[in-house]
């Protein structure tokens, strides 16, 4: 079962930080030592990751261009789809980071009795998508009053717009409702589509149930498991982490330490799995690189040098062996004795 | 290593960015909160770790009770009574916003907002 595994894994690693916890002592292992490695591992492998993928030559042009390329400059040609310049790169580039263009052109195929096969827009992929995206971003930028003080306003803006609704107490957040949505579709897709299911493997499984994991250990702490989840004391291990002098002022919730467990492990697995798409997006060649073969001479960087050697020069070189051989040569030998 | 001039400065943006937090704080982690508690009150109406956990949800149960049921009647905790209010319970032994609110609530970027209707305290 390749989600079984995953599942397991994650409720694994849950109960381990829960157990481990309890043990005195081990509160600073989880709180100090596993968030500065996994920090350090994912810094690392990111930036190991990149480069390594930066020593890749891409020697010629290789976008997919999806609509009509540049010829004749009277044939109106698709800026976006077939950009020829860097700056229809940049622009191509920046929706599809910020609005996740290429997953818009989605299609579900499907196989009706005849047989007829229809290909039709399936955009929930794209909302779903671009939902969880955003989401975790603001989480990310919330979560960020624990770890900066003064609290900056920027910081305090996007908690306000996320908890404008004003729901309960404390006041619930948009975007935790919105990521478990999105999850969930995501999830579901992958089970009940049976083309992605087919293709799904359990490294498709892990991230997903592992962030659900981080999800709802942080709503269960925020809103329903509050006891001993002191928001101060988190803040002064969050911020002296940061500034490296950490300290666990009390006994804070093993909740908690799930959690973090959960991060820690969603930090050193990041380099290391499909999630590295967030540096990859950027170094895509099919992506980041403009459609000018006709226009550019691209010249592989690893051929040989290759001088020419034009006839001239090789009656030069061989005249003497020529002559002897009684091979013709255009110019003859320099005259003896002269 | 090819494209260096671009995707160089781009990991050192982007590892700059991920340590904000260090270059923001610069060392200091600044003060934890340090908040004055009630001298002749001992017990609240909830045991301390509590209190300290759930107060706001105790408070929103008051609010909607109170404002939107209309449920007045006193709460009794160990045969005392006590209305649900904020101003009459809470803020009769815990008298100053300035001093037991706020430096939790500021430290934490927890803005409440009973105060869009309660009048604060003059301090």
């Amino acid at each position: 079962m390749k989600y079984a595994f995953p599942l397991a894994a994650v409720i694994a690693l849950v109960l381990f930080a829960l157990l481990a916890v309890q043990i005195p002592g081990m509160q600073y292992l989880f709180g100090v030592v596993i968030p500065y490695l996994a920090m350090a591992l994912f810094l690392g492998g990111f930036c190991y990751r990149v480069i390594h993928w930066g020593k890749s030559p891409v020697p010629f042009r290789i976008p997919t261009t999806c609509g009509q390329g540049y010829t004749l400059p009277w044939i109106k040609y698709d800026k976006l789809e077939a950009p020829v310049n860097t700056a229809q790169v940049v622009a191509r580039m920046f929706l599809e980071i910020v609005l996740f263009r290429s997953l818009w052109r989605n299609t579900k195929a499907t196989v009706y009795s005849g047989p007829k096969l229809t290909y039709e827009s399936s955009k929930w992929l794209w909302l779903f998508g671009i939902m969880f995206h955003y989401s975790f971003l603001v989480i990310v930028i919330r979560h960020m009053r624990l770890f900066l003080e003064p609290v900056p306003w920027l910081v305090s803006f996007v908690e306000i717009g996320d908890s404008l609704l004003q729901i309960g107490a404390p006041l619930m957040y948009i975007t935790d409702v919105t990521i478990v949505l999105a999850l969930l579709f995501l999830l579901v897709r992958r089970l009940t589509n049976p083309q992605v299911r087919y293709i799904s493997l359990i490294n498709d499984y892990f991230p997903l149930f592992l962030i659900l994991g981080i999800v709802i250990t942080g709503i269960l702490m925020r809103f329903f498991l509050r006891t001993d989840v002191d928001i101060n004391a988190i803040k002064q291990l969050a911020i002296g982490l940061v500034t490296f002098s950490p300290t666990i002022v009390t006994e804070i919730s093993s909740l908690f330490y799930a959690h973090l467990f959960l991060v820690c492990t969603l930090l050193a697995y990041f380099p290391f799995s499909k999630l590295m798409h967030m540096g990859g997006v950027f170094l895509s060649p099919t992506r980041n690189l403009a459609n000018n073969s006709r226009m550019v001479r691209h010249i592989n960087p690893w051929n040989p040098e290759i001088k020419p050697h034009s006839y001239a020069a090789y009656e030069d070189e061989f005249r003497e062996d020529m002559v002897e051989q009684g091979i013709p040569v255009e110019k003859e030998l320099p005259k003896q004795g002269e | 290593m090819y494209d260096s001039g671009k995707i160089i400065p781009g990991l050192i943006v982007f590892v700059l960015f991920i340590t904000i937090p260090i270059w923001y704080n610069r060392g200091s982690a600044g003060a934890p909160p340090k908040i004055e508690l009630p001298k002749d009150a001992k017990t609240c109406v909830l045991p301390a770790a509590e209190i300290r956990a759930k107060h706001m949800q105790l408070l929103n149960v008051w609010r909607d009770e109170v404002l939107r049921d209309g449920q007045r009647a006193n709460i009794e905790i160990e045969g005392k009574q006590y209305p649900k209010s904020l101003m009459l319970t809470c803020m009769k032994c815990h008298t100053s916003k300035k001093q037991f609110c706020d430096p939790c609530h500021t430290y934490a970027a927890v803005k409440p907002y009973c105060w869009e209707c309660h009048l604060a305290p003059v301090e």
